[in-house]
């Protein structure tokens, strides 16, 4: 395992311009804090631990992954940060002040394409403006606005069912940002596209950032998606669900697909690897089975 | 092929030869070009058939019924147990244009030939009950131009119109209350719980059983039709609204939540609209039922409406009137629902892809599917 063709520096070792950013983000307000939480499932006899005692700060503008294995409860913590479920234990804080239930000031994009099947695109965008009581002609003009930012302009006046995955996803996106969150939450947005679709929605989920004043929370299972896209990585592991390890992203800003090869991407993968998907135990991964083959065709 | 084999596989089990001969050598038929979805298969189970087979078989559809009627109605040796007499001969109780049993006829025929009178003469027939289709279809045309026997009765079209009334009188009361009490239940657990349980037993209670109630009540006219029909829509109408409501994807709600939504609004902008184009199909199914109720209702306190038609025509044994307005129903419950098919693909755009209450759509499309203006593109 431990042997690569070529040097790995440890993941670690920030280059001099990577860690003054790190320093600046620190320094910004925390807009999201999370304390102590806890969630369990079931009767209080029999309960079953979903996480305990995750804390976690997100300061202003600042892009956290949340990454895990299936079962560490990722997304049950992004579930109770957006008020959607209620916690066992501790609290979250968003701007110092104590979530109850789901807001407008926390924006969500689920993983299920959650448009509005009967209204248009322009109208789903317009969807929280007009939740907020602001009037027609304003929704309307912001709306088009925000579709102009995810480019989708031209499909204004189409039904979602018109539109292909990545498309929903962008204006699922355009939807929350419009409300003008003070944190956007992304449950695993990008799980159901092909990957191809994948890694542009990443991309342009990047360069929306950069133009909105947004902070944004993010849960995947897919490690390079975490390593493309974050400053700050929150790694859980399950049984129970708890935060193993907070990484500080390596790789430089501006983000490319040219540096999915650079030492410093590699080099944090191949940790996030090791936290994901710890060695197992060749013996108990064996399944019992009996040879059916013939042989002269024996596989590996 | 053998010898290829490493040493150790030779005394190999006789399915293992098999696997590996097939494997190596030619398979066994030659490829075949993977065949068109289309041409002879009419019973491909996947695939819906083509709009054109489609109309075909819904054509049929109506077409085979009537055929088998036509058969048995023209075919003089299929069936028609009667002898419609044209000369009654010597038989003293024999009569023009009587219908008698076939027996009884070939039996006084016989008595008669060995008597030596004059045999009677005739054809033969189906009974009265069982019109040709030519005498059913003159009678959509008659039975509307025939005035009442009676000065007191009323003609066709006031019948229809009659009984048309009563049901969507029954139908609007029914759904004022019962569509706000079944989203209600559908949305919250409260009224759920509350009302759900009552309903369920009630509506086990078959409606005509309230028949003499309604006439104590309400008097015998329209009152009692009107509540009979009430009474065997509106429970069923909560139950199935309720549940239509229930199935709202809750992922859309809790987007909803998340952009501010609560509360009233919730109701009024997510849940309704989310559930509106199923509730309109229930509406639809609904309807049909209470058609059904319509015939029971109207036999109570003094009969009205068309079910009055029917009885007094069949006292009159003027079967194919009978038949034309049993038809005549079909027609209208039929047209109408496609009536309302059609308007829901109108009002409810987003729902134009997907399929009708009935299942697949079966007639030819009326509307093209909502595209926009510019081309799709991948993402």
């Amino acid at each position: 395992m431990s042997s690569v063709e070529f040097d790995i520096p440890d993941y670690r070792e920030l280059a001099p311009a990577v860690a003054a950013r790190f320093e600046r983000i620190r320094q910004r307000q925390v807009i999201l804090s999370v304390r102590g939480l806890e969630k369990k499932f079931g009767a209080s006899g029999a309960s079953q631990t979903a996480f305990a005692d995750v804390s976690l700060d997100i300061h202003r503008r600042e892009f956290i992954c949340v990454i895990g294995p299936s079962g560490c409860g990722k997304s049950t913590l992004i579930r109770i940060i957006a008020g959607l479920d209620d916690a066992t234990g501790g609290e979250v804080l968003l701007d110092g002040h104590s979530v109850t239930g789901p807001g407008p000031d926390r924006g969500m994009v689920f993983q299920g394409y959650t448009l509005f099947p009967w209204r248009t695109v322009r109208k789903n965008v317009m969807f929280g403006l007009e939740m907020q009581g602001k009037d027609p002609g304003t929704a309307d003009a912001e709306a088009r606005q925000w579709l102009d930012m995810v480019g989708l302009a031209k499909f204004e006046n189409a039904y979602p069912h018109e539109l292909s995955g990545g498309m929903k996803q962008r204006v699922a996106i355009a939807r929350a940002l419009a409300n003008e969150p003070r944190i956007l939450l992304m449950d695993e947005p990008f799980g159901a596209l092909d990957a191809q679709t994948r890694c542009q929605m990443q991309s342009y989920l990047l360069q929306i950032w950069k133009k909105v004043d947004v902070t944004i929370l993010f849960i995947t299972h897919d490690l390079e998606e975490a390593a493309y896209l974050a400053d700050r990585i929150v790694v859980m592991g399950s049984n129970p669900g708890r935060v193993v390890e907070f990484i500080d992203n390596p790789v430089p800003r501006p983000r490319t697909s040219a540096q999915f090869l650079g030492a410093e991407f590699l080099a944090l993968k191949r940790r996030l690897e090791e936290l994901i998907h710890p060695p197992f135990e060749a013996e108990e991964e064996r399944l019992p089975m009996v040879k059916l083959t013939a042989a002269g065709d024996d596989v590996e | 092929m053998a010898a290829a084999l490493p040493p150790s596989q030779e005394s190999a089990p006789p399915i293992a030869e098999v696997r590996t001969l097939s494997a190596g050598g030619k398979s066994p038929s030659p490829h075949r070009p993977t065949r068109r979805a289309s041409g002879r298969d009419w019973l491909g189970l996947k695939t819906d058939l083509p709009p054109k087979r489609r109309a075909v078989l819904a054509f049929l559809s109506f077409l085979l019924p009537l055929a088998l009627w036509c058969v048995v109605s023209y075919t003089p040796w299929i069936w028609h147990p009667y002898v419609r007499i044209t000369a009654p001969g010597d038989v003293d109780y024999f009569m023009e244009e009587m219908d008698v049993p076939r027996a009884d006829y070939e039996r006084e025929w016989a008595k008669m030939q060995m008597e030596g009178s004059t045999v009677p003469e005739g054809y033969r027939a189906n009974p009265p009950y069982l019109p040709a289709p030519h005498a059913v279809a003159r009678a959509f045309y008659t039975a509307f131009t025939t005035e009442p026997r009676l000065p007191n009765e009323p003609w066709l079209h006031e019948s229809l119109g009659h009984s048309i009334r009563t049901i969507l009188s029954a139908f609007l009361i029914s759904s004022l209350i019962g569509v706000p009490l079944g989203v209600l239940c559908g949305t919250y657990r409260f009224f759920s719980r509350l009302q759900e349980p009552f309903i369920e037993f009630f509506r086990y209670l078959p409606a005509p059983a309230f028949g003499a109630l309604c006439v104590a009540v309400l008097g015998i006219d329209d009152g009692p039709k009107i509540a009979i029909i009430v009474i065997g829509t509106f429970f069923q109408q909560v139950l199935v609204i309720g549940n239509t409501v229930r199935k709202v994807d809750p992922a859309l709600i809790e987007a909803a939540q998340t952009l501010g939504a609560r509360g009233w609004k919730l109701l009024r902008k997510v849940v309704i609209p989310a559930s509106i184009s199923d509730i309109y199909t229930d509406m639809r199914i609904l309807l049909g039922w209470a058609w059904t109720y319509l015939i029971v209702a109207e036999v109570v306190g003094t009969m009205s409406g068309i079910t009055f038609f029917i009885n007094q025509q069949a006292r009159y044994r003027n079967f194919e009137n009978v038949y034309a307005a049993i038809i005549i129903i079909g027609i209208i419950g039929f047209a109408s629902d496609m009536l309302l098919a059609f308007i829901g693909r109108i009002i409810f755009p987003w729902k134009r892809r997907t399929r009708s209450a009935s299942g697949s759509r079966w007639w030819p499309r009326m509307l093209p599917p909502r595209v926009p203006s510019a081309p799709l593109s991948a993402a």
